[in-house]
């Protein structure tokens, strides 16, 4: 069954309310189209699927009509009950079995600078993605960007946060002098990094 | 007062987004009398004028639709938001002229209790209601032009803070979440007199208790949110620490926002200033209290750190809210850092 709302017309909350209630009445693995007419009101569906863990894509129709799309992922609508402050760590973004692997602080060879700016949009774009990555692998310069003072360490945290597993390579830390500059995620080794790379469906390298 | 008005957002979440009026502000001339202490030049609330070396005029006005429903009601926290600049500033409010948006076939009792709403509250800051000026209208909307004074050494900069400074927050952030869910009948009774109640409350106690301490730099929290208004205060001069929990807020709200009853502005908000902010702490909803558009809001206040505590105490005395909610910290890379 195809499932619209069509919130053309209505201020927030009221695009969120009325998918939020329409969602209420879906089964797993269903889609809603949302009509909105304002880009805020596409952030906020966004903003609300990020957080319940649901598929979200949107396109412009036209000068000022956004079609969004969001799917009630497989076994999470289970969750549309629950009081989301004491299950927020059921909520999340969908995962596949993804691992990313960063062997470097930089992206590409040539200039560090834009290399360094190159590998920081890589990891804002992953957090961007309509699944999450299962693992993400930082080894030799990669160890960086999991410590303080890293320009992603927050999307790092984000994705922890939504059930990525971030590892950095403990022989790496330990050589740069970062053991205790670590800020997100874990300490893994050299048995695990191939352990995980030779399970993975699919590796990731920026 | 029928429902067309309600279906838009009232008070401050009608406000523009500071993103879009900053490109327009920075186009146009400002004034260069050396008597205007404080003009468009800084992201300050009201303007501030210098007669003689001890007194200036504070010029400010703020007008709104209605975000609640009773008249008299709307009028009162209409006024006490347009007054809370001159306190913001550290003045005294001494006039205050009403502005009104109207529309003719309404019942004049509505407009009737909407102004007495304003002047009772007028009297109760110690100022003297002196005219207005009123409009026809399709949609209501009310307001104040108010005009204060100050002696020109002791105005409050709204970005004067300094590294070392605590920041005090006096009243509870969620008023913007709890309109929003009531507009739409799912905000409990008792939250919304909750807000109403803060909305009303005048600044100005807030105020009396800070003349006896050196204020650094002071603010009042609305339509850009709590973090908004911190980031203007920072002025890309300094960075903040800010500690969400000791952030006040009415618990109700945290409910509403995880029932997505958030708002446009709020988003606005986020797209203004979200990315000066760094979240370490992943609550999703804390993000949206602190992002959330105030009406009437609290004063934002940077006092030296070994005169917080005492502020606060004596604001609880006199049962204000007040929280010490942060620290203003040497300049990093972004401008708030919230824990």
């Amino acid at each position: 069954m195809k499932h619209v709302v069509d919130a053309r017309g209505l201020i927030c909350p009221l695009p969120v309310v009325n998918t939020k209630n329409e969602i209420e009445n879906m089964e797993e693995g269903e889609s809603v189209d949302v009509l909105v007419d304002n880009e805020i009101a596409v952030q906020n569906l966004s903003k609300f699927a990020n957080v319940r863990g649901y598929g979200f894509s949107h396109e412009k129709t036209d000068d000022v009509n956004y079609q969004v799309t969001i799917t009630v992922s497989a076994g999470n609508n289970m969750n549309l009950q629950k009081d989301l402050s004491k299950d927020i760590v059921c909520d999340m973004s969908p995962h596949n079995n993804d691992v990313v692997v960063i062997s470097a602080e930089t992206m590409g060879q040539g200039e560090k600078e834009l290399g360094k700016a190159l590998m920081k949009a890589f990891v804002f774009a992953l957090t961007k993605q309509d699944s999450l990555p299962e693992t993400v692998i930082l080894y030799n310069s990669g160890a960086f960007l999991s410590c303080e003072e890293s320009d992603s360490l927050e999307d790092l945290l984000f994705m922890e946060g939504q059930g990525t597993e971030i590892l950095t390579c403990g022989t790496c830390l330990n050589f740069y002098g970062m053991t205790d500059k670590l800020a997100v995620g874990n300490v893994t080794n050299m048995y695990d990094i191939v352990r995980i790379i030779s399970g993975a469906s699919k590796v990731i390298r920026p | 007062m029928s429902d067309i008005i309600f279906c838009k957002g009232g008070g401050c979440t009608a406000k523009l987004g500071a993103g879009v009026l900053g490109k327009i502000l920075e186009k146009l001339p400002s004034g260069d009398d050396p008597d205007l202490l404080v003009g468009f030049g800084s992201s300050d609330d009201g303007a501030v004028y210098r007669i003689n070396n001890r007194q200036a005029l504070i010029s400010t006005l703020d007008f709104f639709p209605p975000m609640v429903e009773d008249p008299y009601l709307f009028g009162a926290i209409a006024a006490a938001n347009a007054m809370s600049d001159v306190y913001a500033m550290g003045g005294e409010v001494k006039t205050a002229l009403n502005i009104v948006c109207f529309p003719e076939t309404m019942d004049m009792n509505i407009l009737g209790k909407i102004l007495q709403g304003g002047s009772d509250k007028v009297r109760e800051a110690g100022g003297v209601m002196a005219g207005g000026h009123s409009i026809n209208d399709e949609d209501i909307k009310y307001g104040l032009s108010v005009t204060g004074i100050v002696d020109p050494e002791k105005i409050y900069r709204n970005n004067g803070c300094r590294s070392g400074d605590a920041l005090i927050l006096t009243k509870k952030l969620g008023v913007g979440i709890i309109m929003t869910a009531d507009r739409i009948r799912q905000a409990s009774q008792d939250a919304v007199k909750k807000a109403i109640d803060s909305m009303k409350f005048l600044n100005k106690y807030a105020a009396d208790i800070l003349k006896d301490y050196e204020v650094h730099g002071c603010t009042d929290v609305t339509g850009f949110g709590f973090l908004g208004h911190l980031c203007e205060m920072l002025d890309k001069r300094h960075s903040a620490v800010v500690e969400s929990r000791s952030i006040p807020y009415f618990q109700e709200c945290r409910g509403y926002a995880e029932e997505f009853y958030i708002t446009a502005a709020a988003q606005k908000n986020r797209n203004y200033v979200g990315n000066q902010v760094s979240f370490e702490n992943n609550d999703f909803f804390m993000e949206e209290i602190l992002f959330d558009p105030q009406t009437s809001g609290g004063l934002l206040v940077s006092v030296c750190i070994s005169e917080a505590d005492e502020i606060v105490e004596k604001m609880k005395e006199k049962n204000i809210p007040a929280e010490i909610v942060g620290y203003v910290e040497k300049r990093q890379d972004k401008s708030i850092i919230v824990k």
